[in-house]
């Protein structure tokens, strides 16, 4: 755990980065500190680890007080990657991911058992990749290397500043995506620096929106977007604010089941019936009780026809894990406005549409109008 | 491979040379230097430039270092500048005031040629030193280096090349100037050129001048060679990387 106490940073000029913060990063939490350039966010986080000292306050870690540390043991059990990545370049990969393990005098084999153990995590070849030089690696692999190298020898605190600012949109989602799910296993406390809110929504446990040094609203993302403290923070998380929010919510927290299900040796006349009765126009069709087949029209159904012969396969489906923005736009791109989650059997588990997704939000994020209003 | 053929073609044209004039004993009523002078002469160069080398290595490299801290990194522009305003004061002129200075000989040409090669040696490991990208020592120092591990595992070997590209140059002008510090009883093979001027017999001042030329070029490659080990690898893939995205 880190504890910030009314921590502050006045430079010589008068300056004051950062105004009595005080904090809490409970234990394997993702803590994503936000805010616009020179808010104080970096000064935040480098305080942590001394490598900026602060002018008063006290921070501690696990009740230790940093103070009472050498600072140089300090920051060898606390992870440190920076937008820059830093890479010494002179070194190969499996010296730089070792470089805390070698700092703290490792015996060798446990360092390269090490490397090789990091290098799998990032998902990256150890037998390819070790006996590399930065120079010969992509963009995204260097971050990688940083984000390994910082887990080096395994801290239970890591400091990111900005750890995926420096590459492409498409790779730095891809590194996003790992990276959480790195952490679902690794359980790190974190506290990561970004001036994206996008980034901040998907990663962070919490976030600790900063303003001119001042802390302004410390809360989980949710809150976040739908309870802005103020015109400030409103305005920094922006008028899309519902649309961020879809991607906190994931198809199994908002899908239902629909109200039946049509199975393939049903009778057509019984199930155009039950379909008008119920004032559906598609209805999903099923084989042994689950397994999805595609969709019937309620127009299509002919008394002569079998239904097996009617079917409108599925285009686009989705699963239980998927993000409800991507969600939305499967939705969009598919003849019907409904999405089937479909679990990894492929067992039909649940459906999504606009309504669904329209009162969930209504009801969770605690939002007046949303607004994709009018997509049905 | 073609490098190293011309390389000893150029040498051994200027080891021949040399022989061919020591051969002739004499050019009229005067005579040459003998070869067990020449000998002693390219000793005595080599003696005067180490000694010199080494001294401005000593204090070059440290105060080049010194002045990329952040203490003294305000005195960096003058210093840098009263290097480069060095560079353009004839070598004449230090050997000179050396020798007024101090007097004739060994010690006084050693100073001046100090002088006169402390200065790129120190401006290169400045510039080496503050090549070294700011991230890279961020890292460093967030993973917990102590300063003296960031010196000596990421600032050094990361300027090295451009330190000994330093020394290498350096030494090179070295050779050539401990030739004029013959002129101040220094000895060394300035000492055969100086005599072959006075007497105007064009062989002897061949016989200083060739060898000297040899020996520049004899050590300009070895330090090559010696730029190269020292350089890192990883810094070697790098340089190749930039040249191939050129």
């Amino acid at each position: 755990m880190i504890r910030l106490e009314n921590a502050s940073k006045t430079y010589a000029d008068g300056t004051e980065a950062v105004k009595d913060l005080s904090m809490e990063i409970p234990e394997g939490e993702f803590c994503v500190f936000l805010g616009p350039s020179g808010c104080g966010k970096t000064t935040s986080m480098k305080m942590i680890n001394r490598l900026i000292p602060m002018t008063s306050g006290r921070i501690s870690i696990d009740g230790v007080d940093t103070m009472e540390l050498n600072v140089n043991e300090l920051r060898r059990g606390i992870g440190y990657a920076i937008q820059n990545i830093g890479l010494f370049p002179h070194l190969t990969v499996e010296e730089n991911v070792c470089t805390v393990p070698r700092l703290l005098k490792w015996p060798k084999a446990k360092q390269h058992a090490r490397a090789e153990e990091l290098l799998a995590l990032v998902g990256m070849d150890p037998g390819t990749f070790l006996s590399r030089y930065p120079s010969e690696l992509s963009g995204g692999q260097q971050q990688r290397i940083g984000v390994a190298r910082c887990l080096g020898a395994d801290p239970p605190i890591l400091l990111m500043d900005e750890p995926f600012g420096a590459i492409d949109p498409i790779t730095r989602s891809r590194l996003q995506d790992e990276f959480l799910k790195i952490q679902e296993k690794i359980k790190k406390t974190i506290a990561f620096v970004t001036h994206d809110i996008n980034e901040a929504i998907k990663m962070g446990d919490t976030i600790a929106l900063m303003r001119e040094g001042v802390l302004v609203q410390y809360a989980d993302p949710a809150e976040l977007l739908g309870a802005p403290k103020d015109e400030f923070v409103r305005d920094f998380i922006g008028a899309d604010r519902v649309l961020k929010g879809l991607r906190l919510l994931r198809a199994k927290n908002v899908m239902k089941m629909p109200p039946f299900l049509v199975n393939v040796g049903e009778d057509p006349m019984q199930v155009k019936q039950r379909m008008e009765k119920a004032g559906l126009r598609w209805s999903m069709l099923v084989e042994d009780g689950d397994r999805f087949l595609g969709w019937v029209t309620c127009d299509d159904i002919e008394p002569s026809r079998p239904i097996r012969e009617i079917i409108a396969p599925p285009t686009v489906t989705a699963t239980p894990d998927t993000p409800i923005n991507e969600a939305l736009s499967l939705m969009l791109s598919s003849a019907i406005g409904t999405l089937a989650i479909l679990d990894e059997n492929e067992r039909l588990v649940g459906v999504l549409s606009f309504d669904i997704i329209r009162d969930v939000l209504g009801e969770d994020v605690g939002v007046e109008t949303p607004c994709e209003e009018d997509a049905t | 491979m073609r490098r190293y053929i011309i390389l000893g073609t150029l040498l051994a044209a200027l080891c021949g040379v040399t022989i061919w004039m020591t051969s002739l004993g004499s050019v009229g009523i005067f005579k040459l230097a003998p070869g067990g002078k020449v000998l002693a002469e390219t000793l005595r160069h080599l003696q005067i430039v180490g000694a010199a080398e080494a001294l401005a290595i000593l204090i070059g490299v440290p105060i080049g270092f010194m002045v990329t801290r952040r203490g003294l990194r305000f005195v960096s522009p003058l210093l840098i500048g009263i290097a480069n305003i060095g560079q353009t004061v004839p070598t004449l002129a230090f050997v000179a005031m050396a020798a007024l200075a101090l007097g004739m000989g060994f010690e006084a040409a050693v100073v001046a040629l100090v002088a006169y090669t402390v200065l790129p040696i120190l401006r290169n490991t400045y510039a080496g030193i503050r090549s070294v990208d700011p991230a890279v020592k961020e890292a460093a120092q967030g993973m917990g280096m102590s300063k003296w591990q960031i010196t000596t595992r990421v600032e050094i070997p990361l300027a090295r090349p451009v330190i000994m590209a330093g020394i290498r140059t350096s030494t090179v002008v070295n050779v050539g100037t401990a030739a004029v510090a013959g002129m101040i009883g220094a000895g060394g093979l300035g000492a055969i050129i100086m005599t072959g001027m006075a007497v105007r017999v064009t062989q002897m001042v061949i016989q200083g001048a060739a060898p000297t030329a040899a020996l520049a070029v004899a050590l300009d490659a070895i330090l090559a060679k010696a730029e190269d080990w020292t350089t890192p690898r990883g810094l070697k893939v790098l340089k190749q990387a930039q040249w191939q995205a050129q």
